[in-house]
């Protein structure tokens, strides 16, 4: 088990801000995050998609602001937990502990929620029988391509995942590729190479296509499209690889015993603190009168809620207020030598 | 005000005005209408505003940008009727509108 002083839930823009404010104030920190890397909706969602309402910053991209945060969190070398989703939230006297869906646990006083809508998870496909062969047959990403060495695979999606997986999958074997329209949306030099494989019948295009039904009891043998027109087609399929991105699911948060109105927890503005005293909530997830949903938010957020983890943390010592710019302890937990 | 009907997967409607300027997803979280999530909030990056707009109304909308289109490629059960709310901006012009939306949006 790992202690720490607070335990912080997403690594999206106001986590790792949360992080850097705790960092300054000689707190230490563990963050989990359900996806793969540092950065939230920001490095998930959009990128290369510009902001331009972060203050004293005119313009930069979602994946520009992850990486100033990480710098700008480098001094208090916290751990990330990544590919992980918090399971489940219990009190054990004056702590928190919490354990991921990895089973790695964590006690700390104090909890920060930076979890923005909820975790990301692939979406899935819509046809209830897709659960059946879920893990088996249907697969939302790819561990091991081994698995489809000489099969028919069915791959649905238009964008860069579905069009990475064909081109790579169409050395081992014959792809059928799926569509609901003509045009895919994915890097111009993947668009050709797909063309030439369709040329040499490695793989094959069907648009605008969409999953109409699967196909088999306990084993899947195929599936069958249909397009706009209701013109149908069988398809005979070993495994079904869906790419349809992600989406936010609140997940387990709701079960830990906390208010949730709306997908959002109500938090007190002072600090920031949840109805459970020492789990905070910051950023998108939380709502108070007025709230915005704002990255610049979240930082303000993020900084009143690290101090109020200070009296848990640190019940014996008083905090005491400091400015970046002047203080000599501040300056030496940022490793700034003068 | 336009009053916008929203249309539930199961056929219940719910007519509310919306101020003009806002957008059909704005008028329905505003509304407490259930069926469009609006995870991003409106930032086009997340497709849970998914709704079907009829053949009648349909091309009285502004046309869709390629960014749009792409979102609805991650959409729940997309059509050739389908928007993303966030994207149909409410005017005088749009007074009636009826939309159907989704079964669920994830």
């Amino acid at each position: 088990m790992v202690k720490t002083d607070a335990i912080i839930i997403g690594a999206g823009p106001t986590g790792l801000f949360a992080v850097h404010q705790l960092g300054i104030i000689g707190l230490k920190c563990e963050v989990i995050d359900n996806l793969n890397r540092a950065g939230g909706q920001c490095i998930e969602l959009y990128p290369d998609k510009p902001i331009y309402d972060i203050p004293g910053i005119p313009e930069c991209t979602g994946e520009e602001l992850t990486n100033g945060l990480l710098k700008q969190i480098e001094p208090f070398k916290n751990n990330f937990h990544l590919n992980q989703r918090v399971e489940e939230v219990k009190q054990e006297k004056n702590s928190w502990v919490v354990k991921t869906n990895k089973g790695n646990l964590f006690s700390a006083p104090n909890i920060i929620i930076a979890g923005g809508v909820g975790s990301f998870e692939p979406r899935k496909l819509s046809l209830k029988e897709a659960e059946k062969f879920e893990g088996n047959q249907i697969f939302y990403s790819v561990t091991n391509k081994d698995l489809f060495k000489n099969k028919k695979i069915s791959i649905f999606g238009g964008g860069d995942s579905a069009l990475d997986w064909a081109l790579e999958l169409s050395k081992l074997n014959e792809i059928t590729l799926i569509h609901r329209r003509n045009d895919f949306r994915g890097a111009t030099h993947t668009l050709s190479k797909i063309k030439e494989k369709e040329q040499e019948g490695k793989i094959i295009i069907k648009t605008p296509y969409s999953l109409k039904s699967i196909n088999g009891d306990k084993t899947m043998t195929g599936i069958e499209i249909e397009n706009e027109d209701g013109k149908l087609e069988k398809i005979k399929s070993d495994y079904i690889l869906s790419f349809f991105g992600l989406v936010m699911k609140l997940g387990p948060i709701a079960d830990w015993g906390l208010n949730i109105s709306n997908k959002t927890i109500p938090v007190d503005t002072k600090s920031f603190q949840t109805n459970k005293e020492g789990i905070f909530a910051v950023g998108d997830i939380c709502t108070y009168p007025g709230k915005l949903k704002l990255i610049l938010s979240g930082f303000h957020e993020s900084a009143l809620a690290a101090r109020a983890c200070f009296k848990r943390a640190k019940p014996n010592e008083t905090y005491k207020f400091e400015f970046t710019t002047a203080s000599k302890s501040i300056h030496g937990r940022l490793g700034i030598i003068k | 005000m336009p009053k916008i009907t929203y249309i539930s997967h199961d056929g219940k409607k719910n007519i509310v005005e919306v101020p003009l300027g806002l957008t059909v997803m704005e008028g329905a979280i505003q509304n407490n209408i259930q069926g469009i999530d609006a995870d991003c909030g409106g930032s086009m990056a997340c497709a849970t505003c998914h709704v079907y707009v009829p053949e009648n109304w349909f091309h009285k909308l502004e046309k869709m940008q390629d960014a749009e289109q792409d979102m609805l490629d991650m959409a729940y059960e997309p059509n050739k009727n389908s928007r993303l709310s966030c994207q149909i901006t409410v005017s005088d012009q749009l007074d009636g509108l009826e939309i159907t939306m989704p079964i669920k949006q994830t």
